[in-house]
């Protein structure tokens, strides 16, 4: 494997953790905006008590990104910077928003509502927006004059490819935070929550499927290139259907596991976890050797060799010692059985 | 206004209302530690009252600090491309391992507040000093990259292209000690006065002798322990800043003192404004021979005047006053917090003057306006120059326009945010008073910290 490739192939492993990580956060902000006057089920406080203790790690997440870009593929700094001007500053504007209105109602609680109601409606556009990157990258919005590259708003804001994109991904949002809510509700016994939660997932599950399809379809006619290099591994977007379709089981038969309960969230969460990850691969491939179609590829935009050697090694390093962290923080907000059961068993 | 002017208008827009937070980001868990350390040893539970609501306080302030140093670090990209894409490749270094920091800061932070009950006492102060440590480094790391753009190091630049890439070299660049250190010693001033400020009013406001004084008493005392510590050694570590500007930048310094010719035995200027028509620094109060002693601890030491540099070379002439500004109030801090620690504990006085307490209100506000002097002067006194002697600010600038109207939704959102932060501790900090804390101490043993009502 060339450096470049390495290079890409860790910036890709950040880009889908962060949007799995993201997808989680901002949905639960949603749910917890929607079911914020439904006191009997519980359903707003099982998100808040996701959301609380992780926005902040998936924050750093996004700085991670843009820090990686810029350090991995120089070169693209610059065109990147440019075209993403706009976008790029809406989405901060709207995370700004998004991240202290969140804070501030966990702090502030008689204003709760209309706290939660900004914080809920910033962070469901920000995934629209932050998905709208990968359209700009295939090239078609981008007019270059005097060598200077420029998004063309209006042909962006046109385009049925790029609202397909948009839809996707505030479908997915929701659909992945949901599932994932119905497990975390599950594990902590908070049975009405679980209910509301797997009957939101089954709505969605079907409508993301949609969604997905239809990118594919305005894709075809907005970037050939791109839609028949994935359909080359016709084989792996097969399989990642397969893997949606089990995800979808898990969502409506019976448990095998449990007697009397429908449906196996946690399998799902899998399964649909593994199909983002296949179909984000056929993506990622195809979209290969370029950054910005046609102009910038990974082996232009690459970093010095030893400035690529010394990231490296920080991530090694940094990897090796955060890893005990996220282990102990796993174990204290997400696998404690006491402290994600503190509200079913009577009031803190 | 042209774009350039635009962007560098937005960005130091958004680096003045990010460092206010950050700044109090790193300040304050360095309090909390205190205070907990302090509850260690007395086992007197104000202590911890202290830490708890001095947590609170962070922790709201996380809610803007965190996203605006994300806006300011997108922003680096999206303003100055040209500028970055050098980075990149000389310079990732500071940016990658900062994200570490911020990752243990986090991690450490929502377990010191959100599993507080759940952790052992020992853990508690090993996740605190996790979330001190993340944010010092933070600090040292971002202005790490600030030195580099002061003292570039660890490339050369041969037909345009740069080569013999050293990221090592680029990360240990000159500057890195001297300013780091700067930064941090600031941030734990700013912590220690913002405590003061607020115990001061505190104080005025509650019954002399009642519980609450003596509560916000110790609170003071504490922050003036700290704020005399730290104000001190930030004023020798200034000193040695400005040495340091006399060899690896001397025009900066030459603009701070508003000194136009190249002299031994150089007078100190302090106050005025620096004239460029008579080269003069008019209504100055002038020390002879001090600002050579300044800078080389000699009378003889020559200092570089403007004039040995092409005029279009010269930073901005208004840096004097942020200079003076900064080092007047750290004069005036170093003054403040050992003449109460004097009064208090040699003079063995039972009661502070109304007035000092006064001077203790200002205190906290004065130590922010010295750190908002202190970088405009660091990042202004280094125009025209992005990268000192390599890259032009203007060369380094995006070319995409929409900067103005982008400019203005930001500024809407800094201002909304403020007010929105203010509200909220005003709010909070009324309806949970330190006597519901108390209760909640005594009544539950100290469980204190996931009380929200
Ligand atoms: C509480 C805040 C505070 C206080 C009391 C002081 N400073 Fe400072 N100073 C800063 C906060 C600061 C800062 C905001 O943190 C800066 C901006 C850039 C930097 O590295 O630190 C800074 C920069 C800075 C520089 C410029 C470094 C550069 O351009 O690279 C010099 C020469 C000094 N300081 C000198 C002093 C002296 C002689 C002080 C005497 C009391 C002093 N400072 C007090
Ligand atoms: C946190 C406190 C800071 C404040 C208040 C601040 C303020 C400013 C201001 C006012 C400008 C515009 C300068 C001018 O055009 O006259 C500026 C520019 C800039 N600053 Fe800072 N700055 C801060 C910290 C930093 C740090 C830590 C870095 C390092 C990453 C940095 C990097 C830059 C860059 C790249 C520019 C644009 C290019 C330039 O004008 O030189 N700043 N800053
Ligand atoms: C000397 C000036 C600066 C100091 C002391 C500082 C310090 C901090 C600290 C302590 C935090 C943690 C949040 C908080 O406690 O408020 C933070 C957040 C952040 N800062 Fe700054 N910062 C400075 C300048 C900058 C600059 C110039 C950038 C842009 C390159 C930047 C980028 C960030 C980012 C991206 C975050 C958010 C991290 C996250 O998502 O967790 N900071 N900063």
């Amino acid at each position: 494997m060339t450096d470049a490739l390495l290079a890409i192939t860790v910036l890709w492993g950040f880009v889908f953790i962060y949007a799995v990580m993201a997808t989680m956060d901002f949905g639960a902000g949603f749910w917890s905006m929607i079911y914020l006057n439904r006191d009997r089920t519980q359903a707003t406080n099982i998100a808040n008590r996701y959301l609380s203790p992780t926005w902040e790690v998936t924050n750093t997440f996004i700085v991670a990104l843009v820090v990686a870009i810029y350090s991995l593929f120089p070169k693209a700094t610059y065109t990147l910077g440019t075209i993403l001007l706009v976008p790029g500053s809406m989405i901060l504007l709207l995370l700004a928003l998004r991240s202290a209105f969140l804070v501030f109602s966990n702090i502030a609680t008689e204003y709760r509502k209309p706290l939660t109601y900004i914080s809920g409606i910033s962070g469901i556009i920000i995934p629209g927006i932050l998905i709208s990157v990968l359209p700009i990258t295939h090239g078609h919005y981008i007019d270059v004059v005097d060598g200077v590259a420029n998004l063309n708003l209006q042909r962006l804001f046109t385009s049925p490819n790029e609202y397909a994109f948009i839809g996707f991904a505030i479908c997915s949002t929701l659909f992945l935070s949901s599932l994932l809510l119905a497990d975390y509700s599950k594990v902590s016994r908070e049975m009405d929550a679980y209910k509301v939660y797997l009957r939101d997932a089954r709505i969605l599950g079907p409508i993301t499927l949609a969604m997905a399809f239809l990118v594919m379809y305005t894709l075809k006619h907005e970037a050939a290139w791109l839609y028949s290099r994935m359909l080359q591994d016709l084989p792996l977007l097969l399989v990642s259907v397969t893997f949606f379709i089990m995800g979808g089981l898990g969502v409506f038969l019976p448990s095998f596991f449990e007697k009397g309960v429908r449906g196996m969230p946690r399998l799902s969460v899998i399964t649909i976890t593994i199909q983002y990850l296949i179909a984000s691969y056929v993506y990622g491939k195809a979209h290969l050797p370029y950054i910005i179609y046609p102009d910038i590829t990974i082996h232009a935009a690459f970093t010095d060799p030893n400035s690529f050697r010394a990231v490296f090694t920080t991530y090694i390093v940094g990897f090796a010692i955060l890893f005990p962290g996220f282990i102990y923080f796993w174990s204290l907000f997400m696998k404690d059985k006491k402290y994600l059961r503190q509200a079913a068993e009577g009031k803190e | 206004m042209d774009d350039v002017l635009i962007a560098r208008s937005l960005f130091g827009t958004t680096m003045a209302f990010h460092i206010i937070f950050a700044t109090i980001g790193v300040g304050l868990p360095l309090m909390i530690l205190t205070a907990e350390l302090l509850y260690q040893k007395t086992k007197n539970y104000e202590y911890v009252v202290m830490a708890k609501r001095w947590t609170k306080a962070f922790a709201v302030l996380l809610g803007v600090g965190i996203p605006t140093g994300t806006i300011a670090g997108v922003q680096l990209s999206l303003l100055w491309p040209g500028f970055m894409e050098v980075i990149g490749r000389v310079m990732p270094l500071p940016f990658q391992i900062e994200i570490y920091a911020f990752f243990v800061e986090a991690l450490f932070m929502s377990i010191y507040v959100y599993a507080a009950e759940r952790i052992k006492p020992w853990m508690r102060i090993v996740s605190l000093t996790l979330v001190a440590l993340g944010a010092l480094a933070s600090a040292v790391l971002i202005t790490n990259v600030h030195s580099f753009q002061g003292t570039p190091a660890g490339f050369r630049i041969e037909n345009g292209e740069i080569v013999d890439v050293d990221p090592w070299a680029a990360f240990f660049n000159p500057g890195f000690g001297v300013t780091a250190l700067h930064v941090a010693l600031s941030a734990y001033v700013v912590g220690a006065f913002i405590v003061a400020s607020v115990s001061a009013y505190k104080m005025l406001k509650n019954k002399y002798g009642s519980r609450l004084y003596k509560f916000h008493q110790r609170a003071l005392m504490v922050s003036l322990v700290m704020g005399a510590i730290f104000s001190f050694l930030t004023a020798i570590n200034g000193h040695e800043s400005a040495q340091f500007l006399h060899e690896y930048q001397p025009e900066k310094l030459a603009a701070a003192e508003g000194l136009f010719e190249t002299q031994s035995h150089a007078p100190l200027a302090i106050g005025g404004f620096t004239d460029k028509e008579t080269q003069e620094v008019k209504g100055a109060i002038e020390i002879p021979w001090a600002l050579s002693f300044l800078a080389g601890n000699s009378f003889e030491t020559e200092v570089v005047g403007l004039n040995d540099f092409p005029e279009e070379l010269w930073p901005p002439l208004y840096i004097h006053t942020l200079f003076n500004l900064m080092v007047g109030i750290g004069s005036l801090l170093i003054f403040i917090s050992f003449s109460g620690l004097i009064w208090k504990k040699l003079l063995k006085k039972e009661r502070f003057p109304k007035f000092y307490f006064l001077i203790l209100i200002l205190s906290g506000p004065l130590s922010l306006i010295a750190i908002e002097a202190g970088w405009i002067f660091a990042c202004t006194g280094r125009q025209p120059w992005v990268i000192y002697r390599v890259l032009k600010t203007a060369e380094a600038a995006t070319e995409a326009n929409n900067l103005g109207v982008l400019s203005i939704l930001f500024i809407i959102i800094y201002f909304i945010l403020a007010v929105a932060v203010v509200s909220v501790l005003l709010y909070y900090f009324r309806k949970n008073t330190v006597m519901d804390d108390f209760k909640r101490a005594e009544e539950k043993g100290l469980l204190l910290y996931r009380t929200n009502d």
